[in-house]
């Protein structure tokens, strides 16, 4: 390996964890970074002559340290700021990496805590996730959320300063308020997942690198959460989801439903992997885990359990009374053999979700299901009223001239 | 580090408190105020009084002039303050969590040091 690659492998492997370190050391996001940023380019200009040290980890660490206390006794010409900060650092040039991993673990996790801070707008949350947990650059980031680099610098910047001045912590939040610190930290994986699954911006229809970010995450929350169900379940869930991608999306760039997919397109290693995590979760709980039973329901290769699914899917809806949710299961209904039951479940639908033209038209196709044609008919006109895209359009026609 | 709890709410709702409301939210306060205390975290608070009764003065080219009424006519008016002292913005919340008032703004307190020009 040439010394260029092993710079390029310590910032694959140890970016994150030594920004956490020198975060929590510092209490300074922007000195952590740059003193780190400084460290890399030192390393990629001396490693080559100098040789790559023995622990490449302990190395940056070291030299970031150093250059983040430069930075830092610059800026405070009139040392203001030192007392806060320095006083049990300045007397420790060297530093060791810390050899214990529970202290790595629980480094990195303050930074999420701290990163994930109900005090944050969701949308620094989730670029700071980006940035300090999974380890993007600002430009990567920028790319992932569609905006110009100077704003998610601009928004980062925000979001660092709004840290500091308010004075966030970086600590493990206390015991009465982990449950919902932990849950917005989940919640903020779970909508950068959302957003690369179903995009709402952009041209493309889904942006499965953006999922595949929020599955890194999802890992390493996994990690240093060890075992924290809420966190697994949302992993498996995304997992099972996103072994889809390939299928989900025909030559035309249009979105496939499920039971039309070419299954062989399926990323069956990845299913395998999320079933697995799935039956290693503890007895049904959280919505993530109602999520993941439905998606592990329809990964599995044999015949579709549509009366478990419809099963899951009520438990779901009494948990979250989303109308989404109840059409949903309205559609589970129908499979499972009871297109009747299913249209009463649609009532009222309309009104909590009157822009969506997905309830005329799962309507439509149960009238049409079960033979009254002119009712369909009806309801194929209220969804073509309120469809969108062209793809969409096409269809609803070519289903109400079936009608005839 | 020090914080400001600023606190806001329906002037309509302060004002139509009759005699025995206003005691017992003179004693929620009171409460409050000693709870601080007792963590070392009172710095400091005041009510105002209803915005009905403020002057804003505008200073704008040399011009000074003074209007009746407050800076900005809102539905939820500006009532009162506190200043704590907390660790950080989680211990700020715990304190602030406690304050007996419908909206809570919590700001930080920049540093005498850092704060003249």
């Amino acid at each position: 390996m040439t010394a260029k690659d092993a710079v390029e492998q310590a910032y694959r492997d140890h970016w994150s964890r030594l920004l956490a370190l020198l975060v929590t050391r510092l209490r300074r996001f922007d000195v952590a970074e740059d003193g780190l940023q400084d460290a890399f380019l030192a390393a990629a200009r001396t490693w080559p002559h100098q040789g790559v040290p023995a622990n490449p980890a302990a190395w940056l660490l070291t030299a970031a340290h150093r250059r983040a206390l430069d930075r830092i006794r610059r800026e405070d010409n009139d040392r203001r700021r030192l007392p806060l900060l320095v006083t049990d650092l300045i007397a420790e040039d060297v530093v060791p990496p810390d050899p214990d991993p529970d202290a790595i673990v629980d480094e990195r996790l303050r930074l999420l805590f701290a990163c994930c801070h109900p005090a944050l707008s969701p949308d620094a949350r989730a670029a700071l996730m980006l940035r300090f947990g999974a380890g993007l650059k600002t430009a990567e980031i920028a790319r992932l959320f569609l905006v110009p680099e100077s704003t998610m610098a601009a928004r980062l910047t925000r979001a660092k300063a709004k840290m500091a001045l308010a004075g966030i912590p970086l600590r493990r939040p206390a015991a009465e308020d982990l449950p919902p610190r932990l849950s917005v930290m989940v919640k903020v994986v779970y909508l950068l997942f959302a957003e690369g699954y179903r995009a709402t911006s952009g041209p493309e229809l889904q942006r499965p690198e953006l999922a595949a970010e929020a599955i890194r995450l999802g890992y390493l929350l996994g990690e240093l959460l060890r075992g924290d169900d809420e966190i697994l379940a949302l992993l498996a869930l995304m997992i099972l989801q996103h072994a889809r991608r390939d299928a989900r999306i025909d030559g035309e760039g249009r979105l496939v439903l499920l039971a039309d997919q070419d299954r062989t397109k399926w990323h069956h290693d990845e299913i395998d992997r999320g079933l697995e995590l799935v039956r290693g979760l503890g007895p049904a709980s959280g919505d993530y885990h109602l999520q993941a039973l439905i998606a592990a329901e329809h990964s599995t290769s044999g015949v579709t359990d549509w009366p478990r699914i419809a099963g899951l899917y009520a438990e779901l809806e009494r948990r979250t009374g989303s109308p989404v949710v109840r059409l949903n299961r309205a559609v589970a209904i129908a499979e499972a053999g009871a297109p009747q039951e299913a249209l009463i479940v649609l009532d009222n639908l309309d009104e909590a979700l009157p822009t969506n033209h997905l309830v005329p038209t799962v309507r439509a196709e149960l009238l049409s299901r079960l033979g009254r044609r002119a009712e369909a008919v009806a309801a194929f006109d209220a969804a073509l009223l309120l469809v969108r895209t062209d793809a969409e359009r096409a269809h609803l026609e070519r289903r109400r001239a079936d009608q005839a | 580090m020090e914080y400001a709890l600023l606190i806001y709410g329906d002037e309509k709702v302060w004002a139509s408190r009759d005699e025995e409301q206003g005691r017992d939210n003179n004693v929620r306060h009171e409460r409050f105020a000693g709870m601080l205390a007792r963590r070392d975290a009172m710095r400091g608070g005041k009510q105002l009084a209803l915005a009905s009764s403020a002057t804003t003065l505008r200073h704008s080219d040399g011009d000074v002039s003074i209007t009746d009424g407050p800076f900005a006519e809102t539905a939820e008016v500006f009532g009162g303050f506190y200043l704590i002292e907390a660790a950080d913005l989680d211990a700020a919340i715990a304190l602030a969590k406690e304050l007996p008032e419908g909206v809570v703004e919590i700001r930080p307190i920049v540093p005498m040091a850092e704060s003249g020009s």
